[in-house]
């Protein structure tokens, strides 16, 4: 009797909330969703194609803080865009060259249009090889500001602080690894 | 357990599972589609509110949805053949694609512009533009069809078009690439760009009548890239805006190349001025070579005049007709707001969008106050014609629609949302993902003086993943939004055909009344037309043999035809005979190299098809046309060349003959 109160009071449950689920994710097949489902580029699932320049660096041990730094700021969506990108990712070394104060300060949410600004200074749109860039050249970045290219014994230096130490084509564009964090000059 | 509990709990538990299926069950779609989607429900048999008037990019089609349902109504054929309805394929059709290149079946479609009365939609014609090869079409908004096709000379990659004029004055073309001129030598070397390669925009007048399309005037310009345009309205009427990139004047790399310059240019013309000049006698005619190809819907026949010279205005001849305002990083999208005043400029690796004031620009012109020329030509001072910028509006803005309550709403590529500020302070109000990169984006009447507002339609570039997967290549994609509120709302994904970039809405009750049913036959002044089925015949020319033939439900006049010959070209005029909306009959004949036609009501069209070797050939009608459909079919006779057998034709009297032993097909075949 009991039993039977159960499955029935069960079954109904099961019915009813499988009829409440309000919350999709990309790639679910729904009939009758009541929610619009959320999430771009950066939710897309597919491991055949080559890697975005997100999912290079996420892939990468030595860009931890980069990738929890993208996150943070909200740009995985943007950068798994079509581009194309030219991403000059500082490494784990380079961000923990900066006083662990202000890294940690740009890591809070009250920062978050800092962290912004300082991550889309390292973002050119358009996919430069080392090949295209000459020295003395100017880039004007996403966020609005320029980075200077100096090209000195075959060696790329950006605003005569950070050098270019390995480069990684993606899909989306291509990753300069640099060994310093680009700070955009004070307004 | 006794036996009326267990009653009880079996009805108590069915109910529970009857309730919970049923609550899956949506009492109405309405309800199922919830709160914001319910919003793009029409009910089936209702109507949409708005025609959406879609560009079909690399299909080279214009496409016609409802708003907000996002159901496809109609794929009108504008630079591409179409097998579907024989456009580009029946013998009156063809010199439509033609151009001074000879036949061009294909083009890249790109932007729309509806024409406008006072700044306003009229719901008259439907303009179009074709990139590859420069081309500019007018389609006819009372039969959703491409009336025109006006070739553009001294151009290449025929972007910035085709904007218009709040009276529909002109629609322009300014050209993407900038080309040695058509009348210059163009074999040079590509790196001599700088001295070689120059700029064009063309204004093409429009009758106020009959829609035609000329070319009134080119002016020339620096070989810099144009991109988009708009026109000066209301206090800015008069003037047109051009969004300049590449003022680099690279010619390979652009990706590098062309964004050297921290600012590339908005290019502002005032063609009342142009005129003057023109009237004025500063026009110099060039030879040149382009098609001008117009359907006439009394022949139902396109005919192609290659024409051989056009005006230009040199502005060297022409001071005060162009300025140049240095804008942000190779702006894309240069928009005007339903007053005029201001011109929004999106430079699309900006990190702002500058907002230009229209009253600033001409108090900067008239008091000169510029930072210098390029090629000749004065570049205002930035911030002398700056009203403000928008701060950190989002990654890669594109393009501005506007809803007529002073607010201003812009796409972001690279952010993959739309914002929406106010125009009076430049503030950034709301924004909404678009999730996955937005090109263009449409309001109702957004770029008229009185946008009709209500919703907002993105249009998107990438949809991985939005919807069922089909292989490599997914479906192109839109987005709805509602705009009522202070929050857009998305209410709606919806599939679009071919690659939509620009579109235009405008409200249903303008062009409902307004649709053709039929064409009258008694008006019908093809030279092949069968007025009726005692005016239907065959006639031999030499080789080629006219089929005068006529489709009602459910026969073809003439379906029996014989004495056609290896070798001929056949060429059926069908006439459809129905004076009934909605009945076009089509016609297809095994092997040939062609499509279908699909003729219309009252109309004529011819399919050519050549008799490639001897036998029977049927023929028959394509569109599902009655309950005889079936029934509606015909044979075609092919003798061996010089063959005597009579020219043969009828429908219902070749009875059949009486059989003759001893004789068949093999034996006739060897004779």
């Amino acid at each position: 009797m009991k039993y039977l109160l159960n499955i029935v009071f069960g079954v109904s449950t099961i019915l009813l909330g499988s009829c409440n689920e309000t919350s999709t994710k990309t790639g679910e097949i729904v009939g009758t969703s009541e929610t619009t489902v959320k999430g771009g580029q950066g939710s897309v699932k597919d491991d055949e194609s080559a890697k975005d320049v997100v999912k290079i660096a996420i892939s990468s041990k030595d860009h931890t803080t980069l990738v929890a730094a993208i996150k943070q700021a909200e740009l995985v969506d943007a950068l798994s865009n079509a581009g194309p990108f030219t991403v000059f990712a500082p490494t784990n070394a380079a961000f923990d060259k900066l006083p662990k104060e202000t890294l940690e300060s740009l890591m809070k949410n009250e920062n978050k249009a800092k962290l912004q600004d300082i991550l889309q200074y390292h973002v050119y749109v358009g996919s430069l090889k080392i090949d295209w860039m000459e020295d003395g050249q100017t880039l004007n970045q996403v966020n609005g500001g320029n980075i200077s290219i100096s090209k000195k014994d075959g060696k790329v230096i950006i605003n005569n602080s950070a050098t270019i130490i390995a480069s990684i084509p993606a899909a989306n564009g291509i990753i300069h690894v640099i060994d310093a964090v680009l700070l955009p000059p004070s307004e | 357990m006794s036996n009326s509990l267990t009653k009880i709990l079996t009805a108590l538990g069915l109910f529970a599972i009857v309730t919970g299926f049923q609550s899956c069950k949506p009492k109405t779609a309405q309800s199922a589609a919830g709160g914001d989607a319910s919003k793009s429900f029409i009910a089936p048999g209702k109507y949409d509110e708005f025609y959406n008037i879609v560009s079909g990019g690399f299909n080279g089609q214009v496409a016609v949805y409802g708003i907000p349902s996002g159901r496809l109504f109609r794929i009108i054929p504008v630079f591409s053949q179409s097998p579907e309805s024989g456009y580009g394929f029946s013998e009156e059709t063809k010199p439509m694609l033609n151009t001074s290149h000879g036949f061009v079946p294909w083009d890249d479609q790109h932007h729309i512009a509806l024409s406008q009365t006072k700044g306003e939609h009229d719901g008259r014609w439907a303009f179009a533009n074709g990139n590859n090869t420069p081309r500019l079409a007018r389609i006819d908004l009372s039969t959703f069809r491409t009336a025109e096709i006006l070739e553009i000379p001294n151009s290449a990659g025929n972007h910035a078009s085709p904007f218009i004029t709040e009276n529909s004055e002109y629609i322009v073309a300014a050209t993407r690439f900038s080309v040695p001129l058509d009348d210059q030598n163009g074999d040079v070397p590509i790196n001599t760009y700088k001295q070689n390669f120059k700029g064009s925009i063309s204004f093409v007048s429009v009758n106020p009548s009959s829609g035609e399309m000329n070319i009134a005037f080119q002016i020339r310009t620096p070989g810099v890239n144009f991109d988009l345009s708009r026109a000066g309205k209301g206090k800015s009427h008069g003037w047109f805006f051009f969004s300049c990139y590449n003022s680099e004047k690279a010619n390979t790399l652009l990706e590098v190349n062309a964004s050297a310059k921290d600012k590339d240019f908005v290019m502002a013309v005032n063609w009342k001025k142009a005129e003057e000049y023109l009237k004025a006698g500063k026009g110099k005619k060039q030879a040149v070579k382009y098609a001008h190809n117009v359907y006439d819907e009394n022949t139902h026949t396109a005919t192609s005049v290659i024409k051989t010279e056009v005006m230009v205005l040199d502005p060297a001849d022409c001071p005060d007709m162009l300025y140049l305002i240095p804008c942000p990083k190779s702006p894309h999208g240069t928009d005007v707001d339903p007053t005029g005043e201001y011109i929004v400029a999106s430079g699309k690796l900006a990190a702002s969008i500058p907002v230009f004031s229209f009253t600033k620009l001409q108090k900067a012109i008239a008091d000169k106050v510029f930072e210098g020329e390029y090629d000749g030509i004065p570049v205002i001072k930035y911030e002398a014609a700056l009203q403000g910028e928008v701060a950190k509006p989002g990654l890669g803005p594109l393009h501005t629609e506007f809803d007529g309550k002073g607010n201003a709403y812009t796409s972001m590529f690279v952010s993959s949302e739309i914002v929406k500020w106010r125009l009076s302070d430049l503030k950034v109000l709301d924004r909404v993902a678009t999730y996955y990169s937005i090109g263009h984006l449409s309001i109702p009447g957004g770029p008229t003086a009185k946008p009709h507002g209500k919703y907002m339609i993105a249009y998107n570039k990438i949809t991985k993943d939005r919807y069922l997967p089909t292989g490599p290549e997914l479906t192109q994609s839109a987005q709805l939004f509602d705009i009522t509120g202070e929050k857009m709302k998305m209410i709606l994904d919806f599939p679009t055909t071919g690659e939509p970039h620009y579109a235009e809405a405008i409200p249903a009750s303008m062009l409902m009344g307004k649709q053709r049913k039929i064409y009258k036959i008694e008006e019908n002044m093809h030279p092949y037309v069968s007025k009726g089925e005692g005016q239907t015949k065959v006639e031999r020319k030499g080789n080629q043999v006219h089929v005068w033939m006529t489709a009602i439900r459910s026969h073809l006049t003439p379906d029996n035809i014989e004495g056609v010959k290896v070798g001929d070209e056949v060429y059926f005029h069908l006439t459809n005979l129905e004076q009934d909306w909605d009945v076009p009959h089509g016609l297809a004949i095994k092997g040939a190299n062609n499509a279908e036609i699909l003729v219309m009501p009252g109309e004529t069209q011819t399919l050519k098809w050549v008799a490639d070797r001897t036998g029977i050939f049927p023929f028959y009608c394509t569109d599902f046309c009655s309950a005889l459909h079936q029934e509606m079919q015909g044979y075609l006779r092919v003798s061996p060349a010089g063959s005597s057998t009579p020219l043969l034709f009828s429908t219902g009297t070749n009875k059949p003959a009486v059989t003759t032993p001893g004789i068949n097909v093999a034996d006739t075949m060897k004779k």
